[in-house]
């Protein structure tokens, strides 16, 4: 009984009375009303209070504004080959957090892109929560389509493509140093990429696009701004000379353990640089870390004393001012000469030459006797009229101007070794123009790499053409049985030249001894010159280290070359008569 | 009895006429054709035209109202004599999903029954009202205080079992479906206050319970921005779809968030955003009257109900559907967390669908199978 009386009590707790079902039915019908006011107050603050606000939500998530790639200008020879090419590529990308739910299928996708699978896990993982990361920039056409293929077969979302340039150099390391090479957002880093990236940029163009979720565009809405592909450039280089130059350095250089070399081909009539040429190389394909010793365009960049190869400049100097004529005798007895506490000494003890024999045996006492009866003034403004001490501009960015010192410092000691090439440094580039003055009659023109280049044609005069057709004719004799440079000799052709063999200097303490800079410069055919040429190899270890014997026969084998290329007929009688007769007996 | 009174004018005759023995109720059935017209042009812009998928649902929907006709029959007096029974093995099943049940999308709801997939929690939406009707139907109301406990066993059982799964959306369903039958029943409104107070006392431990995404889930709904691209992406997705609708919407087949693939499970959980962002204010007041109608008209059923059982089951399931539509729609518009709990009879998916109609057969059942007595 005790319990039905708690039950009782406990009843009359809980529920005294019968409840009024109507007010019950009542109250609830007005919870219900009044979630639904709540549900439609809800949709009406979105709706109309903040519909503005949630409407520019929603295009900032559709609206998108997508690049459209253009092309950087092409780098081009003088023939219109191309030395610098973007071509399109594909580059993937991924949305981590659709990408994500494929898990089973990332071990494929890292296959066809031919990455580690735990790699490509490990950075989704590090991009989870992103929207964006880059799968593999730039792929291979073959992995584009990998990929498009395993979307296609397993409904991978979360991937996308873009397009982009990748920059393409065909003449590899041959061009490498002129050329130059791109970062991988295609800014030029080094060379003409470099002093040009200005007009070969592309200017990519803008879209606005809407973007659905999963980054597809669905539709263009208008083009912001149209793309604009970079500007062309042409350079005056000839990709086939530039080819066998960089071919016979490359020889040389290894056939004499050498550290390295230069070389540059200049069109005398134009001052165009056809080629221009160093050792050692690098690819700008495949640029990998920053051995910068290996990227540097030596032919303007590098310094050197230019030995003997200056003597030719010093005798022009003395035929233009009527102190000697090319057969006025000159006595390098006995081999040495004092000026002061020095000694200028030959190799040999060439005894009685005349002027075009102090050219023919590099006699140094020789020289230095026609130089000390100048005026230092006179010689010095010569030799800068050569351009010695100043930047020829051709377009190159970081090229060096050599040193030319002021005559007022000069002793007579350095009047004297300034007369066979020691006391100053030029550039391979700098001793090439120099010679295209004696190749083109005296006149010295702008050199350039650039077609196009605005600076006047017409030149400077120099000293006078009859100098400079003596002067190429004691030249020739260099390129004789008795001269210095007879390997640098072309059959059919009269090559005029001068070779160079400097002691590298080792800064204070003088002069080393067994570390050399062998020179030739030349120009062909040496009645009316085409081309000038100038080699030098950077210490040659070999068992010869004579400009003679490392430098000319680069010379030789690559004008043989140029001349045939460009149709340059035969100037020397006896060998043509010998070629003629060759070609009759041919078939 | 002015509430009914009111109610009353609602309705028309029903079950009356040469169509009589179909034992329908004709306005009820008129709300929810209507509806699920309505629901199926929606449906059709979601699935993004698709109609491969629109077939499915309408093949869905052909199943779901035959069911409903087939259930409308049966009369009461036979669910009444089956709720226990239905309830048992309900339960049953619950506890066999926990043992050896399948596991979808991260959780274990699914029983496989060799041919069909069956999710036992649906069982319980319709078996946990019946059961509570049956119960309180033993005895004149009020309900004494054994049979309140006893119901509120009966309502924490499956409710727990279900939540374990975990399935937050389908317990929490059921939890409210039996706590209405009860408060219909007459549970004191000092003890609805008590319960009330020990609910928030309890809050600390259930979220102490909570599954990590749960909490999350809670955190995220406080605080959309603070995971854009995470958990709060569907927030933030579904509200700015709707709100930019606007007041009439951006057209049919026009909206833009939810075609750009923005939207999230745009078909199913949150396919009331795509009402909203391409109806606008006008199609989502549309679309609730609708709904408003069925509710009444389901309440209504239940007041003229000759006896206990027919009305706290008519209630019961009525006021099921109701909360579906007041959790997914404030789901949507961002006033309540994110529960996976479809829009009822428009949502994409049979599972909800074929529940719904079943228990809108039962409705019709407790009206059009009454006894001729001249009370």
């Amino acid at each position: 009984m005790a319990t039905v009386k708690t039950r009782r009590r406990a009843r009359r707790v809980l529920a005294m009375r019968s409840p009024n079902y109507v007010l019950r039915r009542q109250a609830l019908l007005t919870l219900m009303l009044a979630m639904m006011v709540v549900t439609v107050a809800g949709a009406f603050y979105r709706q109309v209070v903040e519909t503005d606000y949630l409407q520019s939500e929603g295009a900032r998530r559709y609206l998108r504004e997508s690049e459209i790639p253009a092309r950087r200008g092409m780098i081009l020879d003088r023939n219109g080959e191309p030395l610098a090419v973007s071509t399109p590529v594909t580059t993937l990308w991924a949305d981590p957090t659709l990408l994500a739910r494929h898990a089973e299928h990332i071990a494929a996708l890292a296959a066809a892109l031919d990455i580690e699978p735990a790699r490509l896990r490990e950075r989704l993982a590090e991009n989870a929560g992103r929207r964006f990361m880059y799968l593999k920039r730039r792929v291979h056409p073959r992995e584009a389509d990998a990929v498009a293929a395993l979307i296609d077969r397993v409904g991978l979302t979360g991937i996308g493509t873009e397009t982009e340039y990748r920059r393409f150099y065909p003449g590899a390391e041959v061009f490498g140093h002129v050329v130059g090479f791109t970062n991988i957002d295609d800014h030029g880093q080094e060379g003409i990429e470099r002093a040009f990236d200005r007009s070969l940029r592309a200017h990519p163009g803008l879209r606005r696009v809407i973007q659905d979720g999963l980054h597809n565009q669905v539709a263009e809405l208008e083009q912001v701004r149209a793309p604009r592909d970079g500007a062309d450039l042409a350079l005056t280089l000839d990709r086939r000379l530039q080819f066998i130059a960089y071919r016979e350095l490359k020889r040389a250089v290894e056939e004499h353990q050498a550290v390295g070399g230069s070389a540059v081909i200049l069109d005398v009539a134009s001052g165009e640089i056809l080629a221009m040429v160093n050792q050692p190389g690098y690819n700008p394909n495949a640029v990998l870390g920053g051995d910068g010793d290996r990227r540097r365009n030596r032919a303007l960049t590098d310094v050197f004393e230019p030995g003997s190869s200056m003597k030719p400049f010093v005798v022009a100097l003395a035929l233009e001012n009527g102190l000697v004529g090319p057969n006025t005798p000159i006595d390098t007895r006995p081999g040495t000469l004092a000026i002061g506490r020095y000694r200028v000494r030959d190799v040999h003890d060439y005894g009685l030459l005349d002027t075009t024999g102090v050219i023919t045996k590099s006699s140094n006492v020789g020289i230095v006797k026609l130089a000390l009866r100048m005026d230092a003034a006179t010689m010095w403004q010569f030799y800068g009229h050569l351009g010695f001490g100043t930047r020829t501009q051709c377009g190159f960015p970081g090229e060096s101007g050599g040193v030319l010192p002021h005559h007022g410092q000069w002793s007579e000691f350095e009047q004297a070794t300034l007369a066979f090439g020691y006391g100053l440094s030029t550039t391979t580039l700098q001793l090439a123009r120099a010679y295209a003055v004696l190749a083109a009659d005296g006149v010295r023109r702008p050199v350039t790499l650039l077609q196009g280049d605005a600076r006047p044609r017409d030149g400077v005069r120099v000293f006078s053409a009859t100098t400079a057709r003596q002067v190429r004719a004691m030249m020739e004799t260099v390129v004789s049985d008795q001269g210095t440079g007879r390997r640098a000799a072309i059959d059919g052709y009269r090559v005029a030249g001068k070779t160079g063999t400097a002691k590298k200097s080792a800064g204070r303490e003088g002069y080393s001894a067994g570390r050399y800079q062998s020179v030739f410069a030349g120009m062909v055919p040496a009645g009316a010159p085409r081309f000038v040429m100038v080699v030098m190899v950077d210490e040659p270890h070999g068992k010869s280290y004579y400009g003679g014997l490392v430098a000319a026969p680069v010379f030789s084998r690559v004008m043989e070359n140029a001349l045939r290329l460009y149709n340059v007929p035969p100037d020397d009688p006896t060998h043509a008569l010998l070629l003629a007769a060759t070609a009759e007996g041919a078939p | 009895m002015t509430g009914s009174a009111r109610l009353s004018d609602l309705g028309g005759g029903s079950g009356r006429g040469r169509l009589a023995p179909l034992h329908l109720d004709w306005p009820l059935l008129f709300g929810l054709v209507l509806l699920c017209s309505i629901g199926l042009l929606v449906l059709y812009s979601a699935v993004g035209e698709d109609p491969e998928r629109l077939r499915g649902q309408l093949l869905r929907l052909a199943l779901a109202f035959a069911l409903l006709i087939g259930v409308a029959q049966i009369p009461p007096a036979q669910l009444r004599r089956w709720s226990l029974a239905l309830f048992a093995a309900g339960v049953a099943m619950l506890i066999l999903v926990w043992l050896v049940g399948d596991t979808g999308k991260g959780a274990q709801r699914w029983l496989d029954l060799g041919v069909v997939r069956f999710q036992p929690s649906e069982l319980l939406k319709l078996a946990v009202p019946m059961v509570l009707a049956w119960l309180f139907a033993q005895r004149p109301l009020p309900p004494t205080i054994p049979q309140l406990l006893v119901a509120a066993a009966i309502v924490l059982v499956p409710v727990v079992l279900i939540a374990r799964q975990p399935d937050l959306g389908t317990a929490l369903l059921v939890a409210s479906a039996g706590g209405l039958v009860i408060f219909f029943a007459g549970l004191s409104w000092r003890a609805i206050l008590l319960l009330g107070g020990l609910a928030a006392a309890l809050a600390p431990l259930l979220w102490a319970t909570m599954h990590d995404y749960q909490r999350q889930r809670v955190l995220t709904f406080l605080n959309p921005e603070s995971d854009p691209l995470g958990a709060g992406y569907h927030i933030i997705q579904s509200q700015i779809a709707i709100g930019s609708g606007g007041l009439h919407g951006k057209g049919w087949l026009h909206g833009t968030q939810s075609h750009l693939e923005f939207l999230p499970e745009r078909s199913t959980d949150f396919i009331f955003a795509v009402l909203g962002e391409e109806h606008g204010l006008v199609g989502i007041l549309i679309v609730l009257a609708v709904y408003l109608f069925i509710v009444l008209r389901g309440l209504y059923i239940a007041s003229q109900a000759q006896d206990t059982y027919g009305r706290l089951l008519a209630g019961g399931v009525t006021m099921i559907f109701f909360v579906y539509l007041f959790v997914n729609t404030g789901m949507v518009t961002g006033l309540l967390p994110v529960v996976g709990v479809p829009l009822p009879l428009i949502s994409y998916g049979g599972t909800s669908m074929v529940t719904i109609m079943i228990g809108f057969g039962m409705v019709m059942g407790v009206h059009t199978h009454r006894k001729r007595l001249p009370v």
